[in-house]
Order: C-alpha cells, then sequence, then structure tokens
C-alpha cells in the first residue's frame, strides 16, 4: 500500500517537474520569436506565440524524437503546416539541440537556411510549408507508411484555424479516417483571428469539434495553453480505436505578450526595440 | 499503352516493395492487375488529388517510392501546387502517370482534354517529362522514372495505339530517336502523334521534299544535341505535339534554338484554341488542325 501511494506521489512529481519544464522552455521560445521577428523585421509574431506551449509540450515531452538522429526512422513526425509560424518552430529545433542557438539570429537573413516560411534544409523540419493546406495530407501519407509499416511512431500536424478553409484539408480528413490511421493526430491553434480578420468573421469554423466528430475522428478540446491538458491529450492513445484524433486547442494569438494578445495587426507587425524590452520584461528574459 | 504501362509497374513494384501505386479513384479495369496482386502497395485514396499527392509527398518521405494514377489534367493541373512544393521542391521519388493525354478523351469534351500539361510539368524544378508515343516506349520509360528516384511525368494516350517501333530499339531518357532520315524538313515528335508525323512524311515524299522524322519521347530532359544537329542538316524543323502549340514541346526547342544563336526556319505545330469545345474522337479533332505536312512544306 505503502509502496503504491509512493508511486502516485512520485508521479504526480514526475508531472509537475515536466510542466515545470516544458513551461520554462514555451516562455523560451516565445522570446526567441520576439527577438526573431525584431530582427528580421518579419511578420507572424502572434501566430508564434500561440503555439509556443503546443510545441514546448511536443517537443519537450510527448514527441519521440532525437535530436542526435533527426532521420532516425522511429521518430515520431512533426508536420508544421502553418509555415508561417516559422521563427518559433526553428527556436524549439534551436532549444532541443537540432540546430545551433546562435544560428536563431540569422533567421530570415541574406544566405540563411532559416527561411520566413517552415524549411525542409533545416535538421528537424519534415516538411517544407508556406502555402496553406499542405500539411495534413503530407502528414497522412507519413501515418499511411507506419501503418502499413507496421510501425508505432505517430505523425503530428500542426494546422492553423484559417487553414483549415483550405479543401485540401477535409479531403486528408476524410482519407485519414478511412484508411484508420490512428497514428495521425491533427492540432489545430484555435487561435479565433486568421489573416483579415476573426475566424468567425472570415469564415466560421464553429462547431470545430462537431465537424472532425462527424468525420469520425477522435477529438480532444483543450486550452492550448494549459500544459497539464496538451500532455495528457498529445500522449494519449487515440481517442477512437483505429481512427485519427484531433487535439483542438484553444489558443489566443500574441499569448504571453500582454499587448499583442488577440491582436490581428500582430499577424503583420514586427515588435520594435522598445516593444521587444516590453515583451521580453513579459516573458520574464532578457533581451 | 496504358494497360502495357501498369503491366510494367506492376512487375516492378513486385521485384520493389518500396513502391506503392495510389489513384484518385480512376483506373476501373487498368489497375486491378496492381490491387489484386499487390494490395499492400496500393490505395485507393478516393476523389482528391491534392491530398493524393500530399499523401505521395508523405510517403515518399517516410522512404517509399510512390506512383500516381489519374487522368490528365487531374493529377496534374488540379494539384500543380502540391506537386511544385511538396514532391519538386523536396525532390521526392514520385512518378505522376497521367492517361488521355492531349486529345485521347475526345468525346468527352474539354474538361477532359490535356493540353497544358507538358509544359506546366516541364516547369517545376527536378521534374523529368515524358510523353511516349507507343507502347514500346511507354514500357521502357517507366523503369527508367522510377530508377531516377525524383519527380517524373508520364503522360500516356489510352489503349489500343499502334506500336511504332521495333522491340529492340532503345529508348532513354532525354534521348531522341530518329524514325526516318531526311534532308529537307525535320519533323519532330513528342506522343502518339508521331503516327500522323511518319503519314504526313510519307505526303511529303510524295511531293519531292524529304523529311526526317525525330521522336522525342522525353521533354525534359530534352536531346539538346539532337536537335542541334538536326538544325545544323536540315533547311526547317518543325515540332508536333498534341498539346498547346505555346509553351509546350516546340516553345522548350525554340528556347533551346534562340539561346544557342541558331537560326533556322521553324514551326509548332500544336492544339489550338478553336477546337475548345468541338465535340469528337481523338481522329476527328485531329484531322480539324490544318495538315502537318501542309504546315511543314510552308517552311521551305
Amino acid at each position: 500500500m505503502e509502496v503504491v501511494v509512493g508511486s502516485a506521489v512520485e508521479a504526480h512529481m514526475d508531472q509537475l517537474t515536466n510542466h515545470l519544464a516544458t513551461e520554462a522552455l514555451a516562455a523560451r521560445l516565445r522570446a526567441h520569436a520576439v527577438r526573431m521577428t525584431n530582427r528580421a523585421k518579419a511578420s507572424h509574431v502572434g501566430s508564434c506565440l500561440s503555439m509556443a506551449d503546443i510545441l514546448a509540450v511536443l517537443y519537450g515531452a510527448a514527441m519521440r524524437t532525437d535530436s542526435a538522429r533527426p532521420d532516425w526512422a522511429d521518430r515520431d513526425r512533426l508536420v508544421v503546416s502553418k509555415g508561417h509560424a516559422a521563427a518559433i518552430v526553428y527556436a524549439v529545433l534551436a532549444e532541443q539541440g537540432f540546430i545551433d542557438l546562435a544560428e536563431l539570429e540569422t533567421y530570415a537573413q541574406n544566405g540563411s537556411r532559416l527561411a520566413g516560411h517552415v524549411t525542409k534544409t533545416v535538421p528537424g523540419v519534415e516538411l517544407s510549408t508556406g502555402s496553406l493546406g499542405h500539411g495534413l495530407p503530407v502528414a497522412a501519407g507519413m501515418a499511411l507508411a507506419a501503418k502499413r509499416a507496421g510501425a508505432d511512431w505517430r505523425a503530428f500536424c500542426i494546422v492553423s484555424d484559417g487553414e483549415l478553409d483550405e479543401g485540401s484539408n477535409w479531403e486528408a480528413i476524410q482519407f485519414a479516417q478511412h484508411a484508420r490511421l490512428d497514428s495521425l493526430v491533427a492540432i489545430v491553434d484555435y487561435n479565433k483571428i486568421q489573416s483579415f480578420g476573426t475566424v468567425a468573421e472570415v469564415s466560421d469554423l464553429h462547431p470545430l469539434a462537431d465537424k472532425f466528430r462527424a468525420f469520425n475522428w477522435g477529438v480532444h478540446e483543450i486550452d492550448g495553453h494549459d500544459h497539464a491538458a496538451l500532455l495528457t491529450a498529445l500522449s494519449a492513445p487515440p481517442v477512437l480505436p483505429t481512427r485519427p484524433t484531433v487535439v483542438i486547442c484553444h489558443t489566443v494569438k500574441g499569448k504571453g505578450v500582454s499587448f499583442m494578445e488577440d491582436k490581428l495587426a500582430w499577424h503583420y507587425k514586427n515588435p520594435d526595440d522598445e516593444q521587444v524590452i516590453a515583451a521580453l520584461a513579459e516573458l520574464g528574459a532578457t533581451p | 499503352m496504358r494497360n502495357e504501362t501498369i503491366a510494367v509497374l506492376t512487375s516492378y513494384a513486385a521485384a520493389n516493395p518500396d513502391m506503392m501505386l495510389l489513384t484518385a479513384d480512376l483506373g476501373y479495369s487498368v489497375l486491378e492487375q496492381f490491387a489484386d496482386q499487390l494490395p499492400d502497395q496500393y490505395c485507393n485514396v478516393g476523389v482528391c488529388e491534392q491530398a493524393m499527392v500530399g499523401i505521395a509527398a508523405g510517403l515518399a518521405l517516410s522512404g517509399k517510392r510512390v506512383a500516381l494514377y489519374s487522368i490528365a489534367n487531374f493529377p496534374t493541373l488540379r494539384c500543380l501546387e502540391q506537386l511544385r512544393n511538396d514532391v519538386c521542391y523536396h525532390d521526392l521519388p514520385v512518378t505522376v502517370i497521367s492517361v488521355g493525354g492531349g486529345l485521347a478523351y475526345g468525346p468527352q469534351g474539354y474538361t477532359h482534354h490535356g493540353l497544358e500539361d507538358l509544359g506546366i510539368m516541364a516547369m517545376l524544378p527536378n521534374m523529368a517529362v515524358t510523353c511516349p508515343a507507343d507502347p514500346h516506349e511507354a514500357e521502357t520509360l517507366l523503369p527508367q522514372l522510377l530508377e531516377r528516384r525524383g519527380p517524373a511525368y508520364l503522360r500516356l494516350g489510352r489503349a489500343g495505339e499502334p506500336v511504332l517501333h521495333d522491340a529492340a530499339t532503345p529508348i532513354t531518357l532525354g534521348k531522341a530517336v530518329t524514325m526516318r532520315q531526311g534532308s529537307d524538313v525535320a519533323l519532330l515528335a513528342t506522343g502518339p502523334i508521331l503516327a500522323r508525323a511518319n503519314a504526313a512524311a510519307d505526303i511529303l515524299g510524295e511531293r519531292g521534299i524529304s523529311a526526317s522524322v525525330i521522336s522525342f519521347p522525353s521533354i525534359s530532359p530534352l536531346d539538346e544535341q539532337c536537335i542541334a544537329s538536326l538544325a545544323a542538316s536540315h533547311r526547317a524543323l518543325l515540332t508536333i505535339e498534341e498539346h498547346s502549340a505555346s509553351g509546350g514541346f516546340g516553345s522548350r526547342v525554340a528556347d533551346l534554338l534562340m539561346e544557342s544563336g541558331t537560326h533556322t526556319r521553324f514551326g509548332k505545330y500544336g492544339t489550338i484554341d478553336a477546337l475548345r469545345g468541338k465535340v469528337g474522337s481523338q481522329n476527328y479533332l485531329l484531322d480539324l488542325l490544318p495538315q502537318i505536312a501542309d504546315r511543314a512544306a510552308a517552311l521551305l
């Protein structure tokens, strides 16, 4: 009895340590994204910040990866279909050791391999993206390869909410359930703001969870900034046996920097030097 | 040439377990041989060409080589950006096999006429583009495209095209094949319209004009050496394709001639806008075009 209580406490402590670690990682990713978009005068910092927690939990706890072996055959794959959020993707790869942290300074600079949209020449990147609606079909193809090979690795794909306007996603959503791709996990960064307005104004996705359920997908619907909820959803076995899973993450665009939160403008604006100082102070980072 | 090509694909895939075949729900009475023999290497993804190309890219990124099958415009134009970004940008081993190239599906109407595919596919980076004239060219090119382990396009007609080559004729990706040697005008043909080029050479001969006929099963890479040599040894060149005369095979030959400073009498023979909306068999539609022999003779 004593042993059971002991291991339960241990497990709980492990979980807490995990969350502290991934939360600290998320804060560092946000700080990198702010610095990188400032230096490059690049757009999309808001899109980066909304998925910082998702990336931190994926790389920090949920996914099976090895930065020493980016092409390891049994790794879990992550396709970032919202390729405009490139800065924070490179940031997490640097934090995990796939590339040097110093290289982040070259983001979107002349001659850099860190293009303004996610690019596969960077170790750890699985697919070059940028045009929306491409990632989920490719991730479905990866999951099909795993299934046919009897392999146990999983294929994750982060899509934006606005991106779900693209019909190619729904082709893949239909295909993946028919093909019983249970190792496929779509993650929707549902920050409610798309390129030219709110999702509600432009092309309302509500009720999004019901749409996926109607397509025979298993659904988790969570707070995309809650690390415990993220880890549970991203680590769990498929919600429906033999079917793909979607994790709908309710997020806030620009999350973590008060003056960027929930503002369409930060899809485009880059922070000036003063704003960087203010943002980093909020994130507990040094300039 | 359709069934012969799929037979070759089936035996190739049987010997290469990393090969997969995807179809976007087309291939009735054609793909069953593959699907029945190699079910683990086959997948009908449904009517979704954009997703099909993405799925192919995902399979290829996971170590597979993938062949795709559909009708001319569907696996090319419908999913053009997926081919550009997911396949060609990543230089993946995905071979698009399309049937019904040109006017092969004539009576089905304009939606089923593949008239821009060659030019558009040939613009894509890393893409090998082939347009075989007969079953022999198709059967011998396919394994070369698969061995190449990069993006490739194989444009087929349909079933029943006559065999134009001796079975021993070597067909090599990037190389043209001389069908007959003449001296006045060279007819450079790609695809099954090669048969009409042969017939035009006969007509020209009756008019006292000596015509060469050269088959170009490969548009990218293009046999540049052969073209230079034809320009040097003939008074005029006429390219012939069952495709828009603008932007396709003929335009690539014209680019080459201009860039190399080769001045020769030159014409491009292809489909014309006036065919849009016309209904009829492949031969009926091709007969609405000017005569190849007249075009060639007018160059001299």
